[in-house]
């Protein structure tokens, strides 16, 4: 089928659809066509980048090297940062209608449980701590909102074979079912997964560390009642001296993760046969002794935490698990390829629009190395906790799940994954310092928080594509702040909120008084705060936000 | 309020050290030397614990692999 078909109709499995190979008449042109931005790789980053350029009016050729969405639940667990980006991107709705909403963790060691988090303790926003949804249906999704917007053009089996870096643009050459043709681009995002063609044609490769363990993923059908939480099992009774991992995606489909170690041999554990009998223990141990049963999907997996030394090479950008990889533990590979995604579509559509220099996507490099680091860093810890990989080191964490089961300071340490939470770009160059005095965790380089405002939520009030001014207050502190705005003179929206009782939480959130103004960029981080600001420190917060000052 | 102190002390801060000792000996009365590796384990957590400080215990975790 077409991708634009998907506009009309909704289809009943995603995991099914064919799409066509269409010749382009690029393919039939006898110089290499120009394209501004070429994206490499129809996965969720891909998706979401082509839809976030074309939001922005940049046009984007869209690369896939296959021609089918995600086969496989795969990426199950999506935060509520990237709820809030598909919001921005226009399919945030029929995500979370979709999936399974959850806050809760509980962790047990053999039978019992030692500790439980709530990921989001306080209300006020418009979107859960996380859903659960099976990856080909965010793809699905995404696909559908790409299908809407005519300046995204995909190209299905596609592959590219051959990158060269030219002063200002890159060459592609790129096979098809009809033969090889070339494009050329201004700047190319690849974002075609941790085996990245992209990465292996410029030379590159990641860095990091390997683990030495083998999981099994179990997607089965039951009727069963757990609830919408993240059960983890430390040495469980039914899965002795590994881990496992439950949790509930839509249509009645649980992903089970058990821990097999480093000897366990894939083809063998992936048959049906030996998968039933471990989900049969797991329920047996349960409530749902003798609930019905049917295998979806099954998969063995190793991983690294690892990631390129660099994001930009010249006129390629990478983007997602090209350029870093995780454990699973934490849901921080497809919420931080999101989040890379949102970080370069602002910044490329800028660039293209020649309102900032191309170092503005040096800081994409920079910031975006910065969040890898921290997502690489909890998950290597989590990864240590969970999977010991010295004598000592299962001493130690033996002792911190003994001492759980009766004080809390253990609770703490007790690590089965630090679940994604967008990076706060602390020392970004595109940040403006604070002059003035703030409270509470808005700091320049912060996601802004969501909070209820008169007619829904801050977020969604939010430029889709452009800097926002939130200005606090209706006294005369707003007044002198509108009239700094005003002077300033920038290509930005702004967004008022009152100090009264309807906007109670969001003065909280942003320690607002009258007159307080916050800058926001297009990918909703904060990147200026003033109590008073005035009209040329706007304009320099604006500038250095755009890597011009 | 007493300030948290911000580096090891490392002078003689236990009033009576052989009744220290001799209770830290006691505690492994009977154990395995697998269980008092275990315990010792717990012991190390709960005395980080108790401490609190981080630049403390990085410097007791120098001090002791530096012994």
């Amino acid at each position: 089928m077409h991708i634009q078909e998907l506009r009309s109709q909704r289809p009943p499995d995603f995991q099914k659809l064919v799409f066509d190979y269409v010749r382009h008449a690029d393919q039939d042109a006898a110089t290499p066509a120009r394209h501004p931005v070429v994206i490499v790789g129809a996965g969720p980053v891909g998706l979401a980048l082509a839809i976030d350029l074309a939001q922005q009016q940049v046009p984007v050729v869209l690369l896939d090297n296959d021609h089918r969405l995600s086969t496989g639940s795969r990426a199950i667990c999506f935060s509520k940062r990237s709820l809030e980006i598909f919001d921005r991107l226009g399919c945030g709705e029929a995500m979370a209608a979709k999936g399974v909403s959850w806050k809760v963790g509980r962790v047990f060691l053999r039978g019992e449980e030692v500790y439980s988090f709530d990921l989001l303790p306080e209300d006020g926003h418009a979107r859960p701590a996380f859903v659960n949804l099976q990856q080909y249906y965010v793809e699905g999704f995404l696909a559908e909102r790409a299908a809407a917007l005519p300046a995204i053009d995909v190209r299905w089996q596609n592959k590219v074979t051959g990158v060269e870096q030219k002063g200002d643009h890159a060459l592609l050459t790129i096979a098809t079912p009809d033969g090889p043709y070339q494009l050329q681009a201004d700047w190319v995002a690849a974002c075609d997964g941790s085996r990245s063609a992209m990465r292996q044609l410029l030379g590159q490769e990641s860095h990091g560390r390997q683990f030495r363990d083998r999981f099994l993923i179990a997607d089965v059908k039951m009727k069963v009642d757990f609830p919408a939480e993240r059960w983890f099992w430390f040495d469980p009774d039914f899965h002795r001296n590994q881990s496992v991992l439950l949790h509930r995606q839509p249509d009645g489909v649980w992903r089970i993760d058990f821990q097999l170690g480093w000897d366990a041999d894939p083809e063998v554990e992936k048959r049906p046969e030996n998968i039933m009998p471990r989900v049969r223990a797991l329920l047996d141990a349960s409530p749902f002794k003798g609930a019905e049963v049917e295998l979806e999907w099954a998969s063995v997996y190793t991983f690294a935490c690892q990631r390129m030394d660099a994001f930009r090479h010249g006129r390629v950008l990478f983007a997602g698990d090209s350029a870093h990889g995780v454990s699973p533990f934490g849901a921080r590979g497809a919420n931080s390829g999101l989040q890379d995604a949102e970080n370069l579509a602002w910044k490329l559509a800028a660039v293209l629009r020649q309102q900032a220099p191309d170092a503005l996507l040096d800081s994409y490099a920079r910031e975006r190395e910065m969040a890898a680091d921290e997502n690489i860093q909890n998950s290597t810890r989590a990864t240590d906790f969970i999977t010991p990989k010295s004598e000592i080191s299962r001493l130690f964490r033996d002792a911190v799940l003994q001492l759980a089961r009766k004080h809390d300071f253990a609770r703490r340490m007790v690590n089965s994954g630090r679940l994604s939470v967008p990076a706060t770009l602390h020392g970004s160059a595109l940040n403006t310092g604070d002059a003035d005095r703030f409270e509470g965790r808005m700091v320049p380089g912060a996601v802004a928080a969501d909070a209820p405002v008169a007619d829904g939520w801050l977020l969604r009030r939010l430029g889709a594509t452009r800097f926002t001014a939130l200005v606090f207050g209706e006294g005369e502190g707003a007044q002198a702040s509108l009239r700094a705005l005003a002077a300033a003179e920038l290509p930005l929206q702004v967004e008022r909120l009152p100090l009264d009782a309807a906007h109670a939480l969001a003065a909280a959130r942003y320690d607002a008084q009258d007159g307080t103004t916050y800058l926001l960029r297009p990918d909703q981080h904060v990147c200026a705060r003033w109590r008073r600001p005035t009209a040329a420190a706007l304009r320099a917060a604006h500038d250095r936000a755009l890597a011009r000052a | 309020m007493q300030e948290t102190p911000e580096h090891l002390d490392t002078s003689a801060r236990l009033a009576a050290p052989d009744d220290f000792y001799e209770a830290l000996i006691d505690a492994h009365q009977g154990l395995s030397t697998d269980e008092s590796h275990a315990l010792n384990a717990r012991l190390v957590l709960l005395l980080a614990n108790q401490i609190g400080t981080l630049p403390v215990l990085r410097e007791a975790l120098a001090a002791a692999r530096d012994a």
